[in-house]
C-alpha cells in the first residue's frame, strides 16, 4: 500500500473518526455449539472468533501443575484475513502473540480452583485490520465468562498510536503501518491493574505519559461495550424463580 | 445480573459460592444474578462447569479402561475414576478377567460421588440399587447450572415430568440425563420437555408451561 | 470424522428410531439440516461464505496469489489449491497443529469437487507463460463440528469461489526485442488463454519482435476487480450408511456410529465428477447405487442454495 496522509489538519483521521475515537465494536456471546464458551467480535473491520474449552483433563498429562489450572492460548489468523494470501503455518509473530494473550488473561483467572486442568483458549483472527490483539483478547475474556470460568474481572484491550506527531486511540492497520509507535494496553478495568504492555516506536516520556491516559480511557469504553454484550447473551432472566 | 469483576457489596459479609473478597469488599466471580441471604451474598451462576461433590449421582462415559478401574467423562475439569470393586459384587480377577467385558469404553453408568478433594480425582462407586450401567433408553445433555431447576424445590419439577410422561427419568447433578420409557417417542417428548426447562430456567410460570406441554404432546 | 468412543446405547437408539424412519434430531433420514450460507462475509479476501448446516459452521476464503508455475510441463496453466484447517474451537477432538489425516482427506475431496467440475477455467490464469500464473488459494475454516463437515466445506469453497472478484492488476515488462532494443510495456491483465503468442499481440509489440522478457512485476491496482472465469456449479452429498440404511446429511452423533459414508459430487447437469467412501464398514454394489441416486436428487436441492454465477 502506499503511503496516504493518515490525518487531516482537522484532526480527522483516515476513517472519519476523531484521535481518541473508537471504531464501532460489537460482541458475541454463545456463538458455537461445540466449545464451552465463546464471542465473536466485530471491531472496525477486524473479525475474530475465541473459543473457550475447559477447565478440562491436560493432555498430555505430564504438563498438568499440581496445584492450578494451565491457561494455554493459541492465536492464529486465516490465510485470507490479510492483505496478501497467508500461509497457514503458524508464524513467529502468531506464537509471540499466543503468549503474550495468555498473559494478559492469566492474572485474571481463579486458576487455583482447578489444579491438574487445562483451559484451552482459541482466538482466529477471520479479518485483520489493526489491534487484532487487544480485540482477541477482549473477545476471550468474554468467552472465558461464556464458559463459567471464575475471575477476578474481565480483561478489556485497546492500543494508542503515534500517528504524524499525533496521538491516536484504537489503532487500524494502515496507522500501525505508517505511524511512528504503536502500543497496546490491557487491563483489568474493576482492579485499574495493567495485564499486558507492548511498545514499538519513539515517544517521549510526556507522549509515553499522555499514551496510557488515553490508553485507560479506552479500555473503559469497550468495557461498557463488554458489559452490553453480556446483557445482552442473558437478558431474558429474572431473579425469582418459579416456586 | 452480574459479572465477573462486580462489586456485590461492603463491610460485615459472609462470601458465598462464586463470590470472592479483597480488602472487605465482595466481588463476583463469574456471570450470574446476585442473592444476599442471612448475610451471605452469594452469585447464582448463569454459565459453569460442573464440580463434583460427595454424594452427586452423575452420568459418567467411559473413556478409559485401566487393569482394575475405569476413568469416566463426568463432565467436570477432572474425570472421575471408578475402581473395579465399587462397580463389581466381587473383586476382578485380573489374571482371568478383563475389565471391558464389563465396562468398556463409551458405556455410560449411573453412579455417585464417593470421595473429591481437588488434589485428585473424584472417585465414584455404583454400587447402590439405582445406579450401574445403562443398557437402554435416552441420555441427554444439558447445562449443568440448570440441574437444580430441573429437578425443582423439593422434587416439584422432576417429579411432575416422571408423573404426566410415565417414564424413569435419572438427572446426573453434572448435567446428564437419562430417560426410559415405553417407545423412543416418549422418552423424545420428555427429552424436549427437559430442553424447554434449560432454556426457561429463570422464568416465571415455567412448571405450569412444561404441564401442558407434557400434556398436550401425551404420546 | 469419527470419534473413537462409541456408545452402544446411542446406536442403538438411531437404529431403532430408523426402523420408523426418525432420526434424534426429528428428521427423516432423507431431510437435510438448515442451510444457511452468506457470501462476502470477509471483505479483505477476493471471495469469502460463511455456511451453517444446522450447527456445522464452516468459512472458507478465496486469494489469488501470483507464483511461478509449479509443473513444468503445464507451464500456461494457474493453479487451484485447497487447503482445510480443523480449528480446535470447532471440536473438543481437534488438536492444534499441521492438518492431519482427516482435514487433507477433507481438503482433498472438496478439491477434486472443484476440480473435476473444471469449476474454475485454470486455463484463463496464466500471466507470462512458464514464468506467472495466478493461483487460486481456496481455504476452508471449519469452526463448529456438528457433522457433516465435507458437504458443508464443499459449500462453502463452491459459495466462495462463484462469488469471488480477481483484483484488477497490470503486468510490468522489460523486453528485448529481436533487434536488440531493450523496452518497457505495462500491460492491464485481462483473462486470455496462456499462450505467448497472445501476449506479444497486445499493446503493439508486434509477433515475433520479442526476444525475451527480462524482468516483469506484477501489480495489483488499488480499486477494481475483474469477473473470474468459472462455469459448474458442482454439489457434494455425504451420506451416512448404519445398519442397512442411508442417512442424508449426518449429524455429528450419527457420525459417531456410523459403519461408513459415502460422498459424490455432481456437476450442474448431473454427472459425477468427485467420489469417496470414508470409514471401515462396507456397502454392496447395490447399496452403492442406492446410495448414488439419493445423493443426485438431494444434491439438485441443495444447489438452489449456491448463490448466483458460474453458468
Amino acid at each position: 500500500m502506499e503511503k496516504k496522509k493518515l490525518i487531516t489538519d482537522d484532526g480527522i483521521r483516515y476513517d472519519g473518526r476523531k484521535l481518541d475515537e473508537l471504531r464501532p465494536i460489537k460482541f458475541q456471546l454463545g456463538v458455537l455449539k461445540n466449545a464451552d464458551g465463546s464471542a465473536y467480535v466485530e471491531w472496525g473491520r477486524t473479525k475474530i472468533l475465541v473459543g473457550v474449552f475447559g477447565p478440562r483433563e491436560s493432555h498430555p498429562k505430564h504438563l498438568a501443575l499440581a496445584d492450578r489450572c494451565r491457561i494455554h492460548a493459541t492465536y492464529r489468523m486465516t490465510p485470507f484475513s490479510v492483505e496478501e494470501w497467508k500461509s497457514p503455518a503458524p508464524s513467529r509473530r502468531e506464537t509471540e502473540l499466543s503468549k503474550v494473550i495468555r498473559e494478559a488473561l492469566e492474572p485474571a483467572i481463579f486458576a487455583e480452583f482447578f489444579p491438574r486442568t487445562t483451559i484451552d483458549i482459541f482466538a482466529e483472527v477471520l479479518q485483520a485490520d489493526g489491534s487484532t490483539r487487544c480485540a482477541a483478547i477482549s473477545a476471550a475474556s468474554l468467552a472465558l465468562t461464556d464458559a463459567g470460568v471464575p475471575m477476578r474481572d474481565l480483561v478489556s484491550s485497546i492500543a494508542v498510536a503515534k500517528v504524524e506527531g499525533k496521538l491516536v486511540l484504537d489503532v487500524m492497520d494502515q496507522e500501525d503501518k505508517q505511524g511512528d509507535s504503536d502500543m497496546p494496553i490491557a487491563i483489568m478495568p474493576s482492579k485499574n491493574q495493567i495485564t499486558l504492555i507492548q511498545m514499538d516506536g519513539l515517544l517521549s516520556h510526556e507522549e509515553f505519559i499522555q499514551s496510557v491516559e488515553l490508553a485507560k480511557k479506552g479500555c473503559m469504553e469497550v468495557y461498557a461495550k463488554q458489559k452490553e454484550a453480556l446483557e445482552e447473551r442473558f437478558k431474558n432472566t429474572t431473579n425469582r424463580e418459579d416456586a | 445480573m452480574v459479572v465477573p469483576g462486580t462489586l456485590l457489596a461492603e463491610g460485615k459479609y459472609n462470601a458465598g459460592v462464586n463470590v470472592y473478597m479483597e480488602d472487605n469488599k465482595f466481588f463476583s466471580s463469574i456471570v450470574g444474578l446476585a442473592e444476599l441471604r442471612n448475610e451471605t451474598v452469594t452469585v447464582i451462576p448463569l454459565r459453569g462447569c460442573y464440580i463434583p461433590f460427595v454424594d452427586d449421582v452423575v452420568i459418567g462415559k467411559v473413556v478409559e479402561v485401566i487393569s482394575t478401574a475405569w476413568m469416566l467423562d463426568i463432565r467436570s475439569p477432572w474425570q472421575g475414576v471408578l475402581f473395579a470393586k465399587e462397580f463389581l459384587s466381587k473383586p476382578l480377577n485380573t489374571m482371568k478377567e478383563d475389565a471391558r467385558s464389563y465396562l468398556d469404553i463409551g458405556e455410560m453408568v449411573k453412579a455417585k460421588v464417593l470421595a473429591f478433594d481437588r488434589t485428585r480425582n473424584p472417585s465414584l462407586t455404583t454400587r447402590e440399587p439405582e445406579l450401574g450401567k445403562i443398557q437402554r433408553g435416552t441420555v441427554i445433555e444439558v447445562d449443568p447450572t440448570r440441574v437444580p431447576r430441573i429437578i425443582g424445590k423439593k422434587g416439584s419439577m422432576i417429579n411432575l415430568l416422571k408423573k404426566e410422561s410415565g417414564c424413569q427419568i435419572f438427572v446426573g447433578q453434572n448435567g446428564r440425563v437419562w430417560i426410559a420409557g415405553k417407545s423412543r417417542d416418549e422418552e423424545a417428548v420428555v427429552a424436549e420437555a427437559i430442553r424447554k426447562i434449560e432454556a426457561e430456567a429463570h422464568t416465571t410460570g415455567l412448571t405450569d408451561r412444561i404441564q401442558e406441554y407434557l400434556i398436550k404432546h401425551r404420546v | 470424522m469419527t470419534n473413537q468412543i462409541i456408545p452402544s446405547v446411542k446406536r442403538k437408539q438411531i437404529i431403532e428410531l430408523a426402523e420408523s424412519g426418525k432420526r434424534t434430531d426429528g428428521r427423516s433420514l432423507m431431510d437435510m439440516r438448515r442451510v444457511e450460507i452468506q457470501t462476502n462475509v470477509i471483505e479483505k479476501a477476493d471471495g469469502s461464505a460463511a455456511v451453517k448446516l444446522g450447527d456445522t459452521y464452516v468459512i472458507a476464503g478465496v486469494k489469488f496469489d501470483c507464483e511461478k508455475p509449479p509443473f513444468p510441463d503445464i507451464p500456461n496453466e494457474g493453479v487451484l489449491s485447497v487447503n482445510a484447517e480443523f480449528v480446535p474451537i470447532a471440536s473438543a477432538e481437534f488438536e492444534a497443529g499441521p492438518p492431519d489425516e482427516n482435514s487433507i482427506e477433507l481438503a482433498r475431496v472438496v478439491d477434486r469437487g472443484l476440480r473435476e467440475s473444471k469449476l474454475l477455467d485454470t486455463s484463463k490464469l496464466c500471466i507470462i507463460p512458464g514464468k506467472k500464473v495466478w493461483t487460486a488459494h481456496v481455504d476452508v475454516y471449519i469452526l463448529d463440528h456438528c457433522g457433516n463437515l465435507i458437504d458443508a466445506s464443499a459449500l462453502a469453497a463452491v459459495s466462495a469461489l462463484l462469488t469471488s472478484k480477481m483484483p484488477k492488476s497490470s503486468l510490468k515488462l522489460n523486453v528485448v526485442k529481436v533487434s536488440g532494443i531493450e523496452a518497457q510495456r505495462t500491460l492491464e491483465f485481462k483473462f486470455r488463454n496462456g499462450t505467448s503468442t497472445d501476449l506479444k499481440m497486445e499493446e503493439g509489440i508486434a509477433e515475433g519482435e520479442v526476444q525475451e522478457i527480462k524482468e516483469f512485476s506484477v501489480e495489483k491496482a488499488e480499486e477494481g476487480s475483474l469477473p473470474v472465469p468459472l462455469c459448474d456449479r458442482p454439489v457434494n452429498i455425504t451420506l451416512a450408511k448404519i445398519g442397512d440404511k442411508f442417512f442424508v446429511d449426518p449429524s455429528l452423533e450419527e457420525e459417531e456410529v456410523m459403519d461408513c459414508r459415502i460422498s459424490v459430487t455432481f456437476t450442474e447437469d448431473g454427472r459425477v465428477c468427485a467420489m469417496q467412501k470414508g470409514g471401515a464398514g462396507t456397502m454392496t454394489p447395490d447399496e452403492l447405487l442406492r446410495a448414488v441416486e439419493i445423493a443426485k436428487v438431494k444434491s439438485q436441492e441443495l444447489r438452489k442454495h449456491l448463490p448466483s454465477g458460474g453458468k
